[in-house]
């Protein structure tokens, strides 16, 4: 996280390299929340992308009179005020949507990506580079939604973006809906996936153990 | 001056307090702009969306229609004073807000614990009831109805056949059931099911429930049962609830009764 990063390295490295979600491992809650279906979860990704891209912009603008005293406040409200806007276009424009992701816009405020990327990138760079750092981090993050989506939708529902692909046998179809992709727990397990999928092409990726469990005989102990 | 104090070092308690100032002003600005200004917008859609949802409980939506316009064909909107039965003229259907009238101390009134089925606490004392027409006669009632599942308030329609004892639809608009469990209280095939189905055994005794299973077709109460969902018990119980209690007296029982000896 340094100013030596090339600017294209700014935008791409969250993608895969970085990414907010797989790799740093933030903004599980809202990923299980929102990636029932693929239309909830691009919605989810472009507000998101949006308010990460406008707060790094908004912190970084202000980020050489931010007191350091009250400097996450600031960052918050920024945030907050941010979300609270896309909310309320949501509601006007993108009603049905907005329904359905109902409280989980509201979170993005708790979303530790966004405030994470004001932190560490916005209050220490320039607009401009906070700006494809808060889009490259959006893009990250909506790759992981969009995939943990597809996957929900279309093994949980039988569909994709609302159009049939596996008819359903409640239908008439000769697919039985599996019930668990519709709840939560079944995005932990494709983002484990994920996690696993990609820490095993790129090796760099994976974390040394904090400790290590090793086999202590009793009478060591003794 | 601004400059002055902007000068001043991050930490000197006057530049704290000027920037926490500032800020909140402009991120407050920001945010009531975008609420003033796009009000109109989520009104509209707020709107078009209720009548969506009473256009599909009565079988009239079809793809592609103009919904303001089919609904200003096919429904009239009537207000109904719930404790005396009747229909009062002196709100406007169009802009009367149920929801927002039962968080109002004048207009509702608190719900004693023992008559609490559907678990929403407080009352409005007027509801709306939409009419569709056949040839000038009722065709259809239109009934609102809210109660509280397992996670969430549920608001929906009970559509009833001029008789007022069979339903015609049920939908719901508004909750926040499991999604693939209780959140199947929005599936078709299960709404179908209620169709057809009687909702007084005698007359202001609502009898019609979700059971849990299936319902056996060939036993007598049949047609007072629904299938239950799977793994939905509690928002089915809660569906239940919402029927005894909007049904019942202190909901539309009093209504329906008038409203079979009068008609319209």
């Amino acid at each position: 996280m340094s100013m030596h990063h090339g600017t294209k390295r700014v935008f791409l490295d969250p993608v895969i390299d970085n990414n907010p979600v797989t790799l740093q491992i933030l903004g599980i809650c809202s990923a299980l929340a929102v990636t029932t279906s693929l239309v909830t979860s691009l919605i989810m990704c472009l507000a998101v992308t949006a308010v990460l891209a406008c707060s790094n912009v908004s912190v970084s603008l202000i980020r050489k009179h931010i007191p350091g005293s009250i400097r996450i406040i600031v960052q918050i409200t920024i945030i907050a005020s941010l979300v609270m806007v896309v909310d309320e276009v949501l509601k006007a424009f993108a009603f049905e949507t907005s329904k359905k992701l109902s409280v989980f816009v509201g979170l993005i405020i708790t979303n530790c990506i966004v405030l994470g990327r004001a932190e560490a990138f916005a209050m220490k760079n320039p607009p401009g580079l906070s700006f494809l750092d808060g889009l490259g981090n959006g893009l990250g993050y909506s790759l992981v939604l969009i995939i943990v989506g597809s996957v929900r939708e279309l093994f949980g529902a039988g569909t994709l973006l609302g159009i049939t692909v596996l008819p359903l046998t409640t239908d008439g179809g000769w697919y039985p809906s599996n019930g668990l992709m519709l709840l939560p727990p079944s995005a932990f397990f494709i983002i484990g996936l994920l996690i696993w999928v990609i820490r095993t092409r790129k090796a760099e990726q994976v974390e040394a153990p904090d400790h290590r469990i090793h086999q202590v005989h009793r009478t060591d102990v003794v | 001056m601004i400059g002055k104090i902007l000068a001043l070092p991050n930490d000197d308690t006057r530049k704290i307090l000027f920037v926490a100032f500032i800020l909140c002003l402009v991120c407050s600005l920001v945010v009531s702009t975008a609420a003033v200004y796009l009000r109109p917008l989520q009104q509209a859609n707020k709107a078009l969306d209720r009548k969506k949802q009473i256009l599909d409980v009565a079988g009239l939506l079809t793809p592609g229609v103009d919904i303001d316009q089919r609904f200003a064909e096919r429904i009239e909107s009537r207000i109904v004073e719930l404790d005396s039965g009747e229909f009062t003229f002196d709100l406007v259907a169009e802009d009367y807000d149920q929801r927002a009238a039962a968080r109002t101390p004048e207009l509702s009134d608190p719900i004693p614990a023992v008559d609490d089925f559907a678990g929403i606490g407080r009352r409005a004392r007027y509801a709306p009831v939409y009419l569709v027409r056949e040839n000038g006669d009722l065709a259809q009632l239109i009934l609102p109805m809210h109660g509280y599942g397992l996670w969430s308030t549920m608001y929906g329609f009970l559509a009833l056949e001029s008789d007022l004892q069979t339903v015609a639809g049920i939908k719901f608009f508004d909750h926040a059931e499991t999604p693939g469990l209780g959140g199947e209280i929005d599936n078709p095939a299960w709404q179908s099911r209620w169709v057809g189905k009687q909702i007084y055994e005698q007359p202001g005794i609502p009898r019609l429930r979700v059971i849990k299973g299936r319902v056996n077709a060939s036993a007598i109460e049949a047609q007072y049962q629904v299938d239950g969902i799977s793994g939905a018990t509690l928002t089915a119980n809660g569906v239940t609830n919402m029927l005894a209690y909007w049904l019942g007296g202190n909901g539309f029982g009093e209504f329906l009764i008038k409203l079979r000896e009068t008609g319209v």
